[in-house]
């Protein structure tokens, strides 16, 4: 699998660090309730099918993406930084 | 034993009555019942966790108006794909008690089903390779004796003496020893199945394959019954027991799961002669090993470590797992890798499974069993069949709770990496 770094160009899978869904740029307002943090922190949608997906390019130049990915074909449509990722 | 026991199921009088009449007396090992239009029980999910929970809903709790809807064939799933691995070397509360009782669950099973699972306590050898590691592992063997269990502090020349393949000269990760866990082993995947299948058939359940699950229906907070593929099917309780897909059956009520699917693989090489004798795993080097009865050496090794759907693996993951067996066990060299395969697990952010009700009545969750599902099988069955026959959680399933990451109560954090989704 490669992922396709926008300031490095497509690298090999190893050099990225996963961190999971890419719900973490989702986070709730500090005051939030418990239901919401759960579903921050732990609960997912887990569907089969395209996942945005926080990635690091640990082993290049540092950046973290969010890598839209096929979880069922590994195929991978577009990644982008996540400073200019509009969520 | 009966005489209809001897003569129908399976016993060495009844193997060599059929032996010398051209085996012509078997029969299939389960039915092939179309779905009633109402069950007391509704199991989704006929693998190894599935069957086992019917097993023991007619046997332990004498209800046996129980359907198993499985959409392809029983044991086709992550039963029929992992490396057969049985033990209960936890140190984890919770975790601990309970896979000493699934042990204990094992070693009486094919006595329970009459079924030749191919259980076999060859033994576990975990190596280490550190002072600090052999601490840690000699403070898991007390831990392990203590609850019951069986552990040996194997030394550096205790190891050799019943691993001599192993490089032992080797200056990167040398062997200091060796926690022996003499009543862990293997059991032969499939009979598993199909020996809970038979025992749950013969006492009445239905076994329905290639019915798949479309949809969950809801009333008022409560199940009424499930839509599949061969029509509507009521029921008052509905077990969700189909791990590697339980975000998506969950998903048909409603809930999201604290779940997230991965990718593990695993490798066989060609069929060799008796070689290893234990199943090994190496402390440091992620890397587990055991030979099947039929000679191929199985192994794997980390998850691929990204949600993947995709039943197989990618390279980097196949390449570290060889690259540890060439380090520990040179020999492996010599084999051919037949083939690999890579199996959808459940994995839940603190590691460790979930066996609970859920905030739907009659709706019950049996999941997150991340790479360790196997060895569960019977316990994971035995506990949910409690779970569902009486509404309270068996004792030793108590702590596997769906509310604790949300409480933060009794998270049980399986490898003290925290509860995170990406560290598990």
């Amino acid at each position: 699998m490669r992922l396709p770094c926008p300031i490095c160009g497509e690298r090999d899978r190893r050099e990225f660090y996963y961190q999971g869904a890419a719900v973490a740029l989702n986070r709730p307002a500090p005051d939030a309730d418990a239901a919401e943090w759960e579903d921050y922190v732990h609960l997912r949608d887990n569907q089969p099918g395209d996942l945005d997906e926080l990635w690091s390019h640990d082993a290049g130049c540092g950046a973290w993406l969010v890598v839209t990915r096929n979880t069922v074909t590994h195929a991978v449509s577009g990644a982008k930084l996540v400073s200019e990722a509009a969520r | 034993m009966g005489f209809d026991r001897l003569t129908k199921g399976f016993s060495g009088l009844r193997v060599l009555k059929e032996g010398l009449t051209g085996n012509k007396g078997w029969t299939p090992h389960w039915r092939d019942p179309a779905p009633k239009p109402e069950y007391d029980i509704i199991i989704i999910g006929g693998g190894g966790h599935g069957l086992a929970t019917a097993h023991y809903l007619a046997s332990q709790h004498g209800i046996t108006n129980v359907a198993v809807l499985e959409k392809g064939y029983l044991g086709g799933g992550n039963v029929g794909r992992n490396t057969t691995i049985v033990r209960a070397n936890y140190m984890l509360p919770g975790n601990s008690e309970f896979y000493s009782h699934s042990l204990k669950l094992w070693e009486g099973l094919e006595e329970d089903l009459n079924y030749n699972v191919m259980h076999s306590q060859r033994g576990i050898i975990n190596l280490f390779h550190s002072d600090g590691q052999r601490d840690a592992y000699a403070r898991r063997g007390n831990q392990m004796i203590a609850q019951g269990d069986d552990a040996i502090l194997l030394d550096r020349a205790g190891v050799q003496k019943e691993l001599p393949y192993l490089d032992f000269d080797q200056t990167r990760f040398p062997i200091y020893g060796g926690l022996y866990h003499k009543r862990g082993g293997t059991a032969r995947h499939d009979a598993v199945a199909w020996g809970f299948a038979r025992s749950a058939d013969s006492r009445g359940v239905d076994l329905i394959q290639q019915c798949e699950v479309t949809g969950i229906d809801i009333e008022n907070g409560a199940v009424r019954g499930v839509q599949t593929t061969r029509g509507a099917i009521r029921a008052k309780k509905i077990g969700i027991v189909v791990a590697g897909r339980s975000s998506q059956v969950a998903a048909m009520a409603g809930m999201r799961l604290p779940i997230e699917s991965h990718i593990l693989q695993a490798f066989v090489t060609e069929g060799l002669k008796p070689c290893i004798d234990h199943v090994v795993t190496y402390g440091s080097g992620h890397f587990y090993i055991s030979q099947s009865d039929k000679g191929g050496l199985v192994f794997g090794g980390d998850l691929d470590m990204y949600s993947s759907y995709a039943s197989r693996g990618n390279l980097p993951t196949a390449e570290h797992v060889v690259e540890a067996a060439m380090t520990l066990m040179p020999m492996i060299g010599k084999a051919r890798m037949l083939r690999s395969w890579g199996g959808i697990m459940d994995m839940s952010p603190d590691g460790s499974p979930v066996i609970d009700r859920t905030h739907i009545d009659g709706l019950y969750v049996n999941c997150g069993w991340c790479y360790g599902g196997f060895k569960a099988t019977p316990g994971s069955g035995h506990t949910f069949a409690h779970l569902l026959a009486t509404d309270a959680p068996h004792p030793v399933a108590a702590r596997h709770r769906l509310d604790r990451f949300r409480t933060g109560r009794g998270i049980l954090d399986e490898e003290a990496t925290g509860s995170q989704h990406n560290l598990h």
